[in-house]
């Protein structure tokens, strides 16, 4: 059984009556051990099917979902005091800007050690040693000095190692990375990338990375899903589906990186913008922007159907490869 | 913090000395003859005349005038009252502690209840608590507080009842004044003597709590419209995200993480209500006859008794920046980030 | 590209068939969409026809007294007269047609002090902001010593000084209002002179009056728009208490504050004596500070978001 299961998953927004669905029909799946890629632009729901996953919506945001279970336990109908024992304990979560995330008003130490008091019930001298040890675990040089400093004496990088210090206090099964580097130094971004790498080979937990960098999800995701406008275009493994993309969303991202496109003259670009709430078209999301659409595409909507490698959402999948016009 | 404490009292000072130049002219800004106005008919004497020049310094050049005034002031002579010829300090310390013990009733009540509702209407934005406690707090932020304070006495008093029209304390107890809070002084009096000052202290609370609602009145509906702006700010920072992602119950991710970061701004309204304090208590004081500096500057005007005026308010004004100056040194310890600034 | 954006808020960007909404029609977009604005706007708009035609409107004239009927109720209660809807005070004269002549003063005197604070404060504000060093430090120190005394008791100092009267009470509430206009003007200045067209200017030969008023301060009106609605509000408060204390406008003259001074006397006898007139210049002021909060909404878009 997954680790986590996540099966027809809706998120909308706003009112009842003229709802916005930022997240429609989403399933995914991680199971232990496990490095899961979620790609999409901005806007097209990874961050939010996170945050309704960990309850962090507060309802502002109505959840529908067949099934939303984390370790056998299902997070649909749990109480939000059972939640709070799973969320920042077996599950933790970093953010995109570690500069923000942290509290301006307590020192670095403190903000570690909340979690390991909250959930493990650590005290005293135990309590000390155990921040000590996450600080030298996530690399932080002088960790005693600076687990008095607060975080605005810290730089972005420093402030995402306490980040990932703080989420991994509590040894969670599952650690959901949201941009973690976007924020960072093109330095900076290696280290941090390398560090939580190395973290989950060596505790075996599943690692969800949420970025709009398909590079970084090539050199180190297992599996990847591609995200568009809520939904997941496309589902595979990563030497698959960077090989043989069958969506032709999935095409148009990939080869609009670089290393991707060797050949051809100049990258290729999809021409317009993720819809927004009021002008999502009635058929398949992609087909204003689609360079293969059909008539059918532009009435109906398409649903996900597996195949051989993955699973993808288009009426007319890319099984034979083309090239982009 | 050694630093920024300095770097306030540069600034401390200049304003104690631009107040002195202010209250200095006061009196010396009073159309046609002074002393004329001060004393009335008496004045016509040239005799007496002259010698009331001299003794308030005003048959010298006008910088001499103000040297003397300062070097005064820095002996704590702050002149005597041309009414009771007590010192204006001695007048000010006996009354003080009334007003002191108004004000502070008025600013925990303010502070409470404005940060009660500011909370609760932010965490429920948008919900009939929150219409209500912004609604409640426009109303009491332009309330004529002295027609307030009326309508108080009016229902409660004359109406109802239920507490004193006016003054501190029932003629009929037997209280000394100590230390000049009558709570204090109340509650010392009855136990002292339980027999004869029985109730002295719930008759104390009684007489306080109207003025102290209606001196509240303002500074609460502030503080509750600052708390409730500076909550919701907060509210949508990536930080509480981050503690709410950690599993941490929502008391502790509004009391820990939020409130802590939202008091910052209210801390410094609330100091910016000692100004406001100061300013209703002259109101507050007239309506319920309160002995304290508010009335006693009223009065003092009121019989052109400017020694009183003038120094009264420099002494007033001055307690106003040292609160500022304090509020702004507490400011910077709930603030890692100023504190730090070189 | 879709053809018809449903938004309902913002307009969109697109739509410019028309051209774009006038800035005017913007404003009222923004403004009417605050019904607690609109609810002050109307009742204002009440009080100031009534200030404007009160001698038609008031059915008697403000200090006319009616020897027979001291102290009688409102209309409505035991006792009312139909001749005197609201009552009358102490000296038998009519409380309505003092409220409405009252209404003519307290305007006068609010609109007065703001004008009288609001010229010099943005003029020593953008003389501030321009010369930062010597000019500017002097008169931000000066204004830090005016914001150290409590405003209601420097207005009644300078009451005490220049003595009771319509015009002293005009300048004391000017006098005191004067700082906060100094520092938002001097702020929003500051502000402004750092972007790319100030330079612009600059460099296109404008000079320092051109500068100061042509080019910076137009943007610099929005929050002093908002702030002159605010001190409007207070002006009127300042004005009744300086009233109710015996310094502000003396009786006879029919002014809100000093209505509320002599209606001590009567609480237990006569409530309508001292509910009347503290309600008017409740509600009046309530109606402008949520004016106020519509024009900040309207104006400024940037506040409305931080709010």
């Amino acid at each position: 059984m997954s680790l986590l299961q996540i099966k027809n998953l809706s998120v909308e927004f706003g009112s009842e009556k003229n709802p916005f669905r930022a997240v429609e029909g989403l399933d995914l799946s991680v199971d232990q051990g496990e490095i899961v890629g979620i790609v999409g632009e901005s806007g097209s729901g990874k961050s939010v099917t996170m945050m309704a996953m960990m309850g962090l919506l507060e309802g502002q945001g109505r959840i529908v979902a067949d099934e939303l279970s984390f370790d056998g336990k299902n997070l649909l109908t749990i109480s939000a005091r059972e939640r709070r024992k799973i969320v920042g304990k077996d599950i933790a979560m970093i953010f995109q800007d570690p500069m923000t995330s942290l509290n301006p008003s307590y020192t670095v130490g403190y903000q570690i050690m909340e979690v390991l008091k909250v959930h493990q019930g650590l005290r005293g001298a135990a309590l000390k040693a155990r921040a000590l040890e996450l600080m030298e675990l996530v690399e932080i040089p002088a960790a005693k000095t600076r687990l008095e400093a607060y975080p605005h004496q810290l730089s972005g990088g420093m402030s995402q190692r306490v980040m990932i210090a703080v989420a991994l206090a509590c040894n969670p099964k599952l650690l959901i990375a949201d941009e973690p580097t976007t924020a960072l130094d093109v330095t900076i971004q290696a280290q941090i990338m390398d560090l939580l790498v190395n973290l989950q080979k060596e505790r075996n937990m599943a690692l969800l990375m949420i970025t709009h960098d398909l590079a970084v999800i090539a050199e180190v995701a297992h599996r990847v899903a591609v995200m568009y406008a809520g939904q997941v275009a496309e589902e595979g493994t990563v030497p698959q589906l960077f090989r043989h993309p069958v969506h032709p969303y999935t095409q148009a991202l990939l080869s609009s990186i670089p290393e991707h496109s060797k050949g051809a003259r100049r990258l290729v670009t999809l021409p317009g913008i993720v819809p927004g709430q009021y002008d999502r078209p009635s058929g398949c999301l992609l087909s204003p922007r689609c360079p293969y659409v059909q008539e059918r595409c532009r009435n109906e909507r398409p649903g996900i159907t597996a195949h051989e490698h993955g699973a993808v959402r288009c009426f007319y999948p890319l099984f034979e490869k083309k090239e982009a016009p | 913090m050694f630093f920024f404490i300095l770097r306030r009292l540069g600034v401390l000072i200049p304003t104690f000395f631009g107040i002195t130049l202010i209250t200095f002219s006061l009196i010396r800004m009073i159309p046609g003859d002074p002393i004329e106005v001060m004393m009335g008919e008496r004045s016509l004497d040239p005799v007496l005349h002259a010698a009331a020049m001299k003794r308030l310094g005003l048959d010298q050049p006008l910088y001499i005038q103000y040297f003397d005034y300062i070097g005064n002031l820095f002996q704590g002579n702050l002149g005597a009252s041309l009414k009771t010829q007590q010192s204006v300090w001695s007048e000010f310390t006996t009354l003080f502690p009334a007003t002191l013990e108004l004000a502070l009733c008025a600013l925990v009540f303010a502070t409470v209840c404005g940060l009660l509702a500011g909370v609760v209407a932010a965490i429920k934005r948008g919900s009939i608590f929150d219409h209500g406690v912004m609604g409640i707090s426009l109303t009491g932020f332009s309330m004529p507080i002295f027609w307030w304070g009326l309508i108080l006495i009016m229902l409660f008093s004359v109406q109802l009842g239920w507490t004193p029209v006016s003054g501190r304390l029932d003629l009929a107890f037997d209280v000394q004044p100590d230390t000049g809070f009558m709570l204090i002084d109340a509650w010392r009096a009855e136990m002292a003597d339980p027999e004869y000052n029985a109730g002295a202290f719930k008759d104390a609370v009684m007489h306080l709590i109207l003025p102290a609602i209606v001196l509240g009145t303002i500074p609460l509906a502030v503080i509750a419209r600052m708390t409730r702006s500076s909550m919701l700010e907060v509210l949508r920072e990536d930080y509480v995200r981050t503690a709410r992602a950690k599993g941490l119950s929502p008391a502790r991710v509004i009391f820990i993480h939020t409130l802590r970061n939202a008091l910052i701004p209210v801390l410094t309204v609330i100091g910016l209500q000692v100004g406001t304090l100061m300013g209703g208590a002259v109101l507050t004081e007239t309506i319920f006859s309160w002995p304290g500096i508010g009335k006693w500057l009223i009065d003092a005007i009121g019989r052109r008794d400017y020694p009183v005026v003038q120094n009264g308010i420099l002494i007033v004004a001055t307690l106003v920046i040292l609160t500022n100056f304090i509020v702004d040194i507490l400011y910077g310890i709930a603030n890692p980030r100023i504190r730090h600034a070189k | 590209m879709t053809s018809i954006s449903t938004a309902p808020t913002a307009a969109p960007v697109e739509d410019l068939a028309g051209g774009y909404p006038s800035p005017l029609k913007e404003f009222w977009q923004g403004f009417s969409h605050n019904k607690g604005a609109v609810a002050g706007l109307v009742f204002m708009t009440i009080v100031a026809v009534c200030a404007l035609f009160a001698p038609w409107i008031a059915p008697y004239d403000p200090i006319e007294q009616f020897r027979d009927y001291f102290l009688t109720p409102p209309a409505w209660a035991d006792g009312g007269s139909s001749r005197f809807l609201l009552g009358t005070d102490e000296l038998g004269r009519d409380i309505l047609s003092r409220l409405i002549h009252g209404a003519r003063l307290s305007l006068l005197i609010g609109l007065v002090s703001v004008v009288m604070a609001l010229v010099p404060g943005v003029v020593m504000g953008l003389l501030a902001a321009f010369f930062p060093k010597a000019l500017g430090t002097l008169i931000m120190r000066l204004m830090d010593v005016m914001m150290a005394l409590p405003s209601l008791l420097l207005a009644v100092a300078i009451m005490a000084i220049l003595g009771p009267g319509l015009v002293n009470a005009m300048i004391a509430i000017a006098v005191v209002s004067l700082p906060a206009y100094v520092r938002l003007t001097r702020a929003s200045a500051m502000t402004e002179l750092n972007r790319d067209y100030v330079t612009a200017s600059r460099v296109a030969g404008a000079g320092l009056l051109r500068l100061m008023f042509v080019t910076v301060l137009p943007n610099c009106m929005a929050p002093l728009i908002v702030h002159a609605t605010m001190s409007f509000s207070s002006a009127i408060l300042e004005i009744a208490a300086l009233g109710f204390l015996g310094l502000g406008v003396q009786p006879p003259t029919p002014e809100w504050g000093t209505m509320l001074a002599s209606a001590r006397d009567y609480m237990d006898s006569a409530w309508w004596v001292v509910t009347l007139p503290g309600l008017t210049i409740l509600v009046s002021v309530l109606s402008i500070n949520l004016m106020g909060d519509g024009l900040r909404d309207a104006l400024d878009p940037k506040m409305k978001r931080a709010a």
